[in-house]
């Protein structure tokens, strides 16, 4: 490979008064690659998301964008650093506040080129694309149900059309239908913008369907990587527990929280 | 436990929330005075902080000012001194009582919201939103917050004065048979303009520390409902303390200036 990857983590390491999230956390994605990082609850997978986006400081290591270095930024350079992500909340996120059409249109209506009008409609015609009618623009998020909150979520993440996409557990509280929907909406909406994404679950059929590359995170580290055809010869006896959902095997599960 | 150990992790404790409050302090104040500017936040802070803490602080003088010309009138009528009973109304009210009760019934009544709003907010990762969305939580959230309070407290406070001091109008007049005209001439005779200025720098310096309290202690909530309560405590709690600490110190210092 010659071409510098996308998002480049070396040896990261992250921890919380005297507990260690992260320790040596090493991972690329390639420009337009879907990643996929599987892990139990309490594993660090949100913690790493919060160090790329610069939400989170990290301790020691390197986090490069573009070749960039993006850790350890100050204000005006981690606002453009931040610029070029959108992200899916597990909780969706969105502002109750707000109407679910200014939610979309939450980053495009502060530029200094669009009027409130163009803005609305560039925002119901997202909506338009995860699915959504233009009347649900006019409603606020606490009137919506799960799934619909989610989609208006999925919508405000891809509206500004950004490089790269984070994906923090999308199907969570989903039923299986939705969240096969959710599942769809995402490969279709990324493909569209061609963003690079990277995404955290513990539900192997999303991962399996959004994923190009699946990495497994486990006390901190990634123990594991490769195309998401190969998870099931992975040889690796953590991967194999993790994928059937068994309680015996060399996982111990984390009982407190992260 | 050593108790010098008990002693000196309290005092570290105590200088790690200083620090983090001078902090937040200078960041948010820099952001009050960066552009992009949010019209829309600032107005609706505005309505909210200014105008619906209207009927509160304006039942609170009243009756401060109606209580205070009884009870003046049940110690100076021992020395034929009624007539000094507009004086002492007119002076407690605008220096001390009106920004003092306004202060403390504000800091119950927006404290409390700002810490509940913005600590929800942070529990459903939507300030993580914000951030993500190129918009910087301190610009967007605490700054309108922050100037709202500074610029709403002293108007308040001036409407407070004259429904405190009207407050003891009624007593005197309906209930003590003191003449109408006389009373508010009193009133004027030795009032200065410096009584209410003093008083209304006091209210600005109590707007800006219930605002900045609330925000931080919402900023800063952890971990679900509970946490969110919690905040909304200290929110109170730290505010109306540092309004009885402060309003000491103002008085000192405008009576050194004199």
């Amino acid at each position: 490979m010659t071409s510098t990857p996308k998002i480049e983590l070396s040896g990261v390491t992250k921890s919380f008064g005297n507990k260690t999230i992260l320790r040596g956390f090493d991972l690329s994605i390639n420009k337009g690659e879907s990643l996929v990082i599987i892990g139990g609850s309490g594993s660090g997978k949100s913690v790493t998301l919060k160090c790329i986006l610069g939400l989170l400081d990290i301790d020691e290591g390197s986090i490069k964008v573009d070749g960039k270095e993006a850790a350890h930024l100050k204000r005006g350079a981690l606002d453009a650093h931040q610029s070029k992500f959108g992200m899916l909340f597990q909780g969706s996120a969105l502002f109750d506040s707000l109407p679910v059409w200014r939610n979309v249109a939450f980053k495009i209506i502060q530029s200094p080129h669009m009027s409130t009008k163009e803005a609305k409609e560039h925002a119901i015609e997202t909506l338009a694309s995860v699915g959504l009618t233009a009347d649900i623009g006019d409603l606020y998020p606490a009137e919506l149900s799960g799934g619909m909150q989610k989609r208006v979520a999925l919508a405000r993440a891809i509206a500004s059309k950004p490089e790269i996409i984070f994906f923090d557990e999308p199907t969570t509280g989903l039923d299986p239908i939705m969240a096969d929907v959710i599942n769809e909406l995402i490969v279709k909406s990324v493909r569209e913008v061609g963003a690079t994404t990277m995404s955290i679950t513990h539900d192997m059929a999303s991962a399996r369907k959004i994923a190009d590359r699946i990495a497994m995170l486990y006390e901190g580290r990634i123990i594991w990587h490769g195309r998401k055809e190969e998870i099931d010869n992975s040889g690796n006896p953590y991967v194999d527990q993790f994928i059937h959902g068994r309680a015996e095997g060399p996982i111990k599960m984390q009982v407190r929280k992260a | 436990m050593n108790p010098l150990a008990i002693i000196g992790r309290a005092l570290l404790d105590f200088l790690a929330i200083v620090g983090r409050l001078t902090r937040f302090l200078t960041r948010s104040v820099k952001m009050c005075f960066l552009p992009p500017f949010y019209p829309r936040q600032i107005l609706r802070q505005f309505i909210d902080i200014g105008y619906f803490s209207l009927p509160v602080v304006g039942l609170t003088t009243l009756f401060t000012g109606m209580v205070l010309a009884l009870q003046s009138h049940t110690g100076f009528s021992r020395f034929d001194a009624e007539s000094a009973i507009p004086t002492v109304v007119v002076l407690s009210i605008t220096r001390e009582l009106g920004p003092v009760m306004a202060g403390l019934m504000v800091a119950g009544r927006i404290g409390a919201s700002i810490a509940a709003e913005l600590g929800t907010m942070r529990v459903t990762e939507q300030i993580d939103a914000l951030s993500t969305l190129s918009t910087n939580p301190f610009k967007y959230l605490v700054a309108p917050r922050l100037i709202a309070g500074t610029l709403m407290l002293p108007l308040l406070v001036l409407v407070g004065d004259i429904i405190g001091v009207f407050g003891g109008f009624l007593v005197c007049v309906y209930d003590l048979q003191f003449n109408a005209a006389n009373y508010i001439s009193q009133t004027w005779e030795y009032l200065e303009i410096s009584d209410v200025t003093s008083g209304l720098w006091k209210a600005a310096v109590f707007g800006f520390i219930i605002a900045l309290m609330g925000a931080y202690q919402g900023f800063n909530s952890r971990g679900g409902a509970q946490g969110v309560g919690t905040a909304t405590t200290n929110a109170v709690v730290s505010a109306s303390i540092l309004i009885l600490v402060t309003n000491y110190l103002l008085t000192g210092l405008f009576f050194a200036g004199r």
